[in-house]
């Protein structure tokens, strides 16, 4: 019973949270990696998009709920996230148009792009807080839990409570379909290969007749359902505001580095590695210790590796380590 | 731009002209850190609001007086961990120069330095309980030395050269864009141990009333020459006034703020002595032979290198050498706050805003970092009264109360960001070089 106990404390408080923040961190991760690969930059402004993204979603989300449309137990903002992926996609295509198309077509260096991103990062930020403002922005409505953790002890009798909350659901099972569909995509259809043929090597790719325009535009069109439905269900998970999603860049590129920078797949399972050890490291392990160790045994102190203010760091120092020792990452990206 | 800031003298007032330009002059000295890294030898540092905090990190910790009860309370626990970390740092050096690379030595690294910080918190945690038991709400830290705060320009710049020796140790390996990711990260670490390690810094609590090294307005208030200066200053406007009373009160009115003008003018000419130093110094390495080595160097590493120039050696050096501008810079800024602040140190502001900066001002050139540092921040902080302007201009037909309006006025703040991107983005577009391009003149 107390080991079934302890197993619960794990699964609610470090394995179900770190699944969906892992899930979220993943789609931001892939999209750093696709624009990465296939226009060779490092794109500064990966958190603002996603915010622009959010903005809209929550935009129409408003106005829908303001309609009267819902989906009943599902929150509205699913129905919105295909007019913020519209509106991302025709914000990320015009960008491209007015200011990364020059760099590209005059073969600019890699900094520089990353530079000019920085700039795009500066507007979108102004852009994004002059429509909906800085503040914290809830959009989250119909069902909140799908199991209760009150319920769930009664059902069980278990000490331990077990919740789940219905965004928690919907955040991993939307990445599960998402990512399925872009890795068939990226492997089974001409296009598909056409994109990694061009990621692999430019000229070669040129040569056996792959229209760059194409391969571009359907980049920042996967790149913007990405950035969008990623930075949508963090919202719909925690909260929406600007500053923190400029603040998620950096775990997003921890994540895109650590999986192999360039290599879809390690993004994908990178955002994992960060999520989970971001909260296996800050989590204070005391009550589960005390249902697994007989009671002479007891921990006095927290039994917390690193204190919860160091959640950020430990990502960081990950991608430290990582740099030091396979600097292409666990999977073999691009070598740096 | 010394005309646009004696106009916001003029019109808006004396004050604000002043700590604008002493910002400017803040921002300067960080711009030509950035600069010498990126225009001289092409290395990318986003790190730079580490650097700046590890300055204002000294500042601290050379002016604050020590708190005797806390390094009674847990100094000896502090001091062991100390040397406990010295200890391991040269067991692993140690080991890193007498065995051969395996396995086996990775490992044992590895287990070393887990043990190693296991260890040091368990020896740290009683010393940081107690130290932080110390009247929480007024101290809780170690405390400083006492010193001057101006000792802290110097102590900061070496704070800021050793993390980025380490810094330059690990990442300066990488390719550009991956070292930007690198140093942007490890900076954002600095900040998250210099905001909660509480015994330190008193981390999110802030430490005020920091030692300054000017005067301070209330003593000047009541001195007797400064009365006499300022009187013989507004003499004119003084004699029009007959009446005694009305005199005093306006007089007296007249030294308050003239007190604050002057303080601020002891900070600018303290800082503008540092801004001329650093640019002397500068130019001097700009037109020397490391200069030319470095230009050699950036324009093509592999030429450099079979000319027999140690690449590696060099890029650490200037990595080292910019950083510590920034590091002074750093500590600079803390002395005019006059408080020590982390969780004001973000990304945006202290390193995407310089880096803003250096590109406008024009990278390679000195003389061009400081404009740069001067003009962004200057139109980042008159940014809301110019964008107030436009759109009282842009919606004058519009009534008072039309919705897009007043939510246009109520986000007025963020329109320096967007002012900001567009200035760097047309920039790089059409005159990559920024404003004041590099010019070398060979003599």
């Amino acid at each position: 019973m107390d080991i079934l106990n302890a197993l619960i404390l794990l699964l609610n408080y470090i394995f179900i949270p770190a699944l969906t923040y892992g899930s979220q961190l993943a789609l931001g991760a892939i999209f750093v990696t696709l624009i990465y690969g296939i226009l060779r930059f490092a794109n500064f402004a990966t958190g603002d998009m996603m915010s622009f993204g959010t903005m809209v979603t929550i935009l129409f989300t408003w106005y829908f709920q303001s309609l009267g449309i819902s989906l009943g137990v599902l929150p509205t903002a699913l129905i919105a996230i295909p007019f913020g992926i519209l509106f991302m996609i025709i914000y990320m295509l015009s960008i491209d148009k007015f200011v990364f198309k020059y760099y590209r077509i005059n073969k600019s260096p890699p900094v520089q792009l990353a530079m000019v991103s920085i700039g795009v990062m500066f507007v979108t930020q102004a852009v994004v807080r002059i429509i909906i403002g800085p503040s914290d922005q809830r959009f989250f409505d119909g069902e909140k839990f799908i199991i209760k953790a009150r319920e769930f002890k009664e059902m069980t009798g278990l000490n331990e409570g077990l919740a789940l909350k219905s965004t928690q659901v919907i955040t991993v099972l939307v990445t599960i379909v998402l990512v399925s569909l872009l890795f068939w995509f990226l492997n089974k259809t001409k296009t598909g290969k056409s994109m990694k043929a061009y990621s692999d090597n430019e000229d070669l790719a040129l040569l056996s007749g792959i229209d760059p325009k194409k391969i571009v535009m359907i980049t920042w069109i996967i790149a913007g359902i990405l950035a969008t439905i990623g930075g949508a269900l963090y919202g719909l998970d925690k909260s929406f505001k600007p500053f923190t999603y400029f603040n998620n860049m950096l775990p997003i590129f921890a994540a895109a580095i650590v999986g192999g920078i360039g290599n879809p797949f390690g993004a994908f399972l990178g955002g994992y590695v960060i999520a989970f050890s971001e909260i296996f490291l800050t989590y204070a392990y005391k009550k589960f210790f005390m249902y697994i160790l007989p009671e002479s045994m007891e921990p006095e102190s927290l039994v917390q590796l690193l204190s919860t203010d160091y959640k950020f760091a430990v990502s960081f120092s990950i991608l430290v380590i990582v740099l030091l020792y396979r600097p292409s990452g666990i999977f073999k990206g691009k070598v740096l | 731009m010394m005309v646009l800031i004696i106009l916001v003298g003029v019109f808006q007032s004396w004050n604000i002209a002043l700590s604008i330009f002493n910002m400017c002059l803040i921002s300067a000295v960080m711009t030509m850190g950035a600069n010498i890294q990126w225009g001289y030898a092409g290395l990318i540092n986003f790190g730079i609001m580490g650097y700046t905090a590890l300055g204002g990190l000294a500042a601290v910790l050379i002016s604050v007086d020590p708190v005797q009860e806390a390094w009674s309370a847990g100094g000896f626990d502090i001091l062991m961990c100390l040397w406990l970390i010295i200890a391991l740092v040269l067991i692993i050096r140690f080991i890193l120069k007498n065995f051969q690379k395996s396995k086996v030595r990775t490992y044992a690294i590895a287990v070393l330095i887990i043990s190693g910080i296991l260890l040091i918190r368990f020896t740290a945690e009683p010393g940081i309980e107690a130290i932080e038991d110390v009247n929480p709400a007024k101290t809780g830290f170690l405390g400083g030395f006492g010193l001057p705060i101006i000792f802290s320009w110097i102590v900061g710049a070496f704070f800021a050269g050793g993390l980025a020796f380490i810094v330059g140790k690990v990442a300066l390996g990488l390719r550009a864009d991956y070292l930007a990711i690198a140093t942007l990260l490890i900076s954002e670490i600095v900040i998250a141990i210099i905001k909660h390690e509480d015994w330190l810094t008193r981390g999110v609590k802030n430490v005020i009333g920091l030692k300054r090294p000017a005067p301070y307005e209330v003593d000047l208030q009541t001195t007797d020459w400064f009365i006499n200066l300022v009187e013989k200053f507004n003499s004119g406007k003084l004699e029009l006034i007959s009446n005694l009373s009305d005199r005093q009160a306006v007089l007296n009115q007249l030294v308050i703020e003239g007190s604050s003008v002057f303080v601020k003018l002891c900070y600018s000419g303290l800082f503008l002595t540092v801004v001329i130093i650093l640019l002397i110094l500068t130019q001097k390495a700009l037109y020397s032979p490391w200069g030319r080595m470095m230009r050699a160097i950036r324009d093509n590493e592999e030429a450099a290198n079979a000319m027999g120039k140690n690449v590696v050696k060099q890029h650490l050096l200037i990595f080292i050498l910019g950083s510590a501008i920034v590091g002074i810079a750093g500590a600079m800024l803390v002395t005019q706050d006059g408080l020590f602040t982390p969780g004001s140190y973000r990304p945006m502001r202290y390193t995407f805003l310089i880096w803003v900066m250096v590109i406008v001002g024009g990278s390679g050139n000195n003389f061009g970092a400081i404009l740069g540092g001067f003009a962004v921040w200057f139109l980042w902080i008159e940014a809301a009264p110019i964008a107030l302007f436009l759109i009282n201009f842009f919606t004058a037909g519009m009534s008072e109360t039309h919705a897009l309006k007043l939510h246009l006025i109520e986000s007025v703040p963020y329109f320096r960001f967007l002012m900001m991107g567009l200035g760097l983005l047309l920039i790089m577009r059409y005159r990559p070089k920024g404003i004041l391009p590099e010019k070398i003149e060979i003599k």
